[in-house]
C-alpha cells in the first residue's frame, strides 16, 4: 500500500481528505503510482502530469524520506518505507505567487 | 418576473450574483473553485441552467466545471471518482493539438516574442462559448491560440485545426497576455459562421462551422508591427456583435475602436472623441444595435482610466460621437484595469450593463449606463463577466 499526500488544491478537486492510499499492482513507481492515482481520480489527470507527453508540470514536485525524487527517472523504483507505507509519497507545489 | 445572474470569473475563483428584474438587490454565491484563476463562465442560450466554466492555474493545468443546475453544483466531466473497474475516459481537460498530415500543414509552430518560431504548448482556456442550439455543445479558445469543440458536455475536445492550418500561423505572435484566442462570436442567422480574435493575430471568419478560415483584418493599422496593414499580427482585444446584426461588427483593438459592416471583410475606425482608443472591452446594448460600451484606458504601458476617472464611454450612433458615463462611478483616485471579457448586458427591457475591475468591483446599471452601482466591491480582480437573463 503506497501513501500519497497531495497539494491542498489538489485535495479539494479530487475530493478527498488526508492522505490517499492506492495498491500497486507489480513495481512501485512514480508511474505506476501516478497511473493509479490518476485511476481512481481521473480528474487529476493533468494536473501533475502533462496530459500529452506525461512529464511533471513544472511547478510541481516529488518528494519521500526527506529526498527530491522530482529528477527520478518515472520508472526508477521509490524507495523501501514508500514501498512498505512508513512514509509517503509527497506531491508537493513550488511556493510561489500569491 | 425576470432574474438575472452575472457569472464573474476572477483570479482566486468565480461568483454567481443574481438579482431580480429590478437589479436592485443582489444575492452573492460563491467562491467556486476557489484558490484557482477562473478566465471564463458563460451558460448554454439552450439551456441556461447548463454553465460551463474554465478553471486553471500555472500549478496544476486546466480544469474544465460544468454545471446543470445553473451554478448551484458542478462536476468536472468524465473526471467523476471511480473506485473500480475499467479506466473511464477523464478528459475533460485534455486539450491536444492537432499535428495530423491530413489536417494541413504546418500547424506545429507561430512566431516567439523574439521572432524564432516556437512549437504550440497548450496553456489555459480563455473564452468559453457555448453553441446557439445544444447544451452538450461548446467551443473553447485556448492558448496557445487555438480553437476547440466539444460536443458532448466537455467530456472530451477536439480542435478545429483548420484555423490553425489556414496559412498564417506561423506568423501568430503572443502579446503580453499571452497568444490567446479569446473571443469567439456565433452567427444566429447564418449557423455556419463564427469569427474568432488572436492576440496578436487578428480576426479571422469561418463560413463552414469552423472547418475553413481566413484573416478578417483589412483597414487595421497597427503602428507597432513592422507591416501596420498586415494581413495577421494585429493585437485585437475584443469584438462585439449584436445578435439582429451578425454582419456588424464591433472591435476594441489594442489601440483604436473599429467597426465592420460587411462581416469583417473591411473595417473603418470609430474612435472618434473618445479621450484615448486603447481599451480592452466592448460591448452592445441589447436592443438597440448602435448604441456599444467601451472603457477607455489610459494606453498600452499605463493599464487605467485616465485622470483616475473609471468612465464608460456610449456611442449611440455605432461609434465616433461618444459620451462619458460617470454617475456611480469613481471620478478620483481609480487606477484600475477593465479586462477583455469583462462586459456583458443583459436582455431586459431596459438593458442592463455590468463590468468587472481588476480592484474586484462588479458594477451594474439598470438604465443602459446613465446610472452605475457596484454589486460587489471587494472580489479579487476580475478576469470576465458574462449575464445570463433568465424568465
Amino acid at each position: 500500500m503506497i501513501r500519497v499526500i497531495l497539494p491542498a488544491h489538489l485535495r479539494t478537486l479530487a475530493h478527498v481528505e488526508g492522505e490517499v492510499e492506492l495498491e500497486i499492482q507489480g513495481q512501485a513507481t512514480q508511474r505506476s503510482v501516478l497511473d493509479a492515482l490518476e485511476a481512481r481520480y481521473p480528474v487529476l489527470r493533468g494536473t501533475i502530469r502533462d496530459q500529452v507527453t506525461q512529464k511533471r508540470r513544472p511547478f510541481l514536485r516529488f518528494f519521500a524520506c526527506s529526498e527530491d525524487l522530482s529528477h527520478e527517472p518515472p520508472d526508477a523504483a521509490l524507495p523501501d518505507a514508500v514501498i512498505s507505507g512508513a512514509e509517503p509519497f509527497l506531491i508537493i507545489g513550488a511556493i510561489a505567487g500569491g | 418576473m425576470s432574474k438575472v445572474r452575472v457569472l464573474v470569473g476572477t483570479r482566486k475563483g468565480a461568483f454567481i450574483l443574481t438579482s431580480d428584474g429590478k437589479r436592485e438587490s443582489w444575492e452573492v454565491s460563491g467562491p467556486f473553485f476557489t484558490g484557482w484563476e477562473v478566465y471564463h463562465l458563460k451558460g448554454s442560450p439552450a439551456d441556461p441552467n447548463r454553465i460551463y466554466a474554465s478553471q486553471t492555474s500555472g500549478w496544476f493545468g486546466q480544469v474544465i466545471q460544468r454545471s446543470s443546475d445553473g451554478g448551484k453544483t458542478w462536476e468536472t466531466p468524465g473526471g467523476g471518482i471511480t473506485m473500480s473497474g475499467p479506466m473511464p475516459k477523464g478528459e475533460s481537460n485534455k486539450f491536444v493539438y492537432d499535428t495530423s498530415a491530413e489536417s494541413g500543414k504546418p500547424l506545429t509552430t507561430h512566431q516567439f516574442y523574439d521572432g524564432t518560431q516556437h512549437p504550440w504548448e497548450f496553456k489555459r482556456v480563455w473564452h468559453l462559448e457555448p453553441s446557439l442550439d445544444d447544451p452538450d455543445a461548446v467551443y473553447a479558445g485556448v492558448e496557445d491560440a487555438a480553437l476547440f469543440l466539444s460536443t458532448d458536455g466537455a467530456h472530451s475536445w477536439k480542435e478545429l485545426s483548420g484555423l490553425r492550418g489556414h496559412g498564417t500561423g506561423p506568423k501568430w505572435q503572443p502579446g503580453a497576455g499571452g497568444m490567446c484566442l479569446h473571443t469567439i462570436l456565433l452567427d444566429q442567422k447564418n449557423r455556419g459562421r463564427i469569427y474568432i480574435a488572436i492576440s496578436a493575430a487578428g480576426a479571422f471568419r469561418s463560413d463552414d462551422t469552423g472547418k475553413t478560415w481566413r484573416p478578417i483584418n483589412r483597414g487595421l493599422k497597427s503602428q507597432y508591427i513592422p507591416d501596420p496593414t498586415a494581413e495577421v499580427g494585429h493585437c485585437v482585444h475584443h469584438i462585439a456583435m449584436h445578435p439582429s446584426r451578425p454582419d456588424v461588427l464591433f472591435m476594441q483593438k489594442h489601440w483604436d475602436v473599429m467597426r465592420s459592416d460587411d462581416g469583417g471583410d473591411s473595417w473603418q475606425e470609430v474612435s472618434g472623441n473618445l479621450p484615448t482608443d486603447f481599451g480592452f472591452v466592448i460591448d452592445v446594448h441589447a436592443h438597440e444595435p448602435e448604441t456599444i460600451y467601451v472603457v477607455p484606458i489610459k494606453s498600452d504601458s499605463e493599464h487605467f482610466p485616465l485622470e483616475g476617472k473609471l468612465r464608460v464611454y456610449r456611442s449611440r450612433s455605432g461609434g465616433n460621437e461618444w459620451e462619458a458615463l460617470t454617475k456611480g462611478l469613481p471620478q478620483r483616485d481609480c487606477y484600475v484595469n477593465v479586462l477583455r471579457d469583462a462586459m456583458a448586458v443583459d436582455a431586459l427591457d431596459k438593458c442592463g450593463v455590468y463590468f468587472g475591475t481588476t480592484g474586484g468591483q462588479v458594477y451594474a446599471s439598470a438604465d443602459a449606463g446613465d446610472s452605475w452601482s457596484p454589486i460587489v466591491r471587494d472580489l479579487p480582480p476580475v478576469v470576465s463577466v458574462e449575464v445570463q437573463t433568465l424568465p
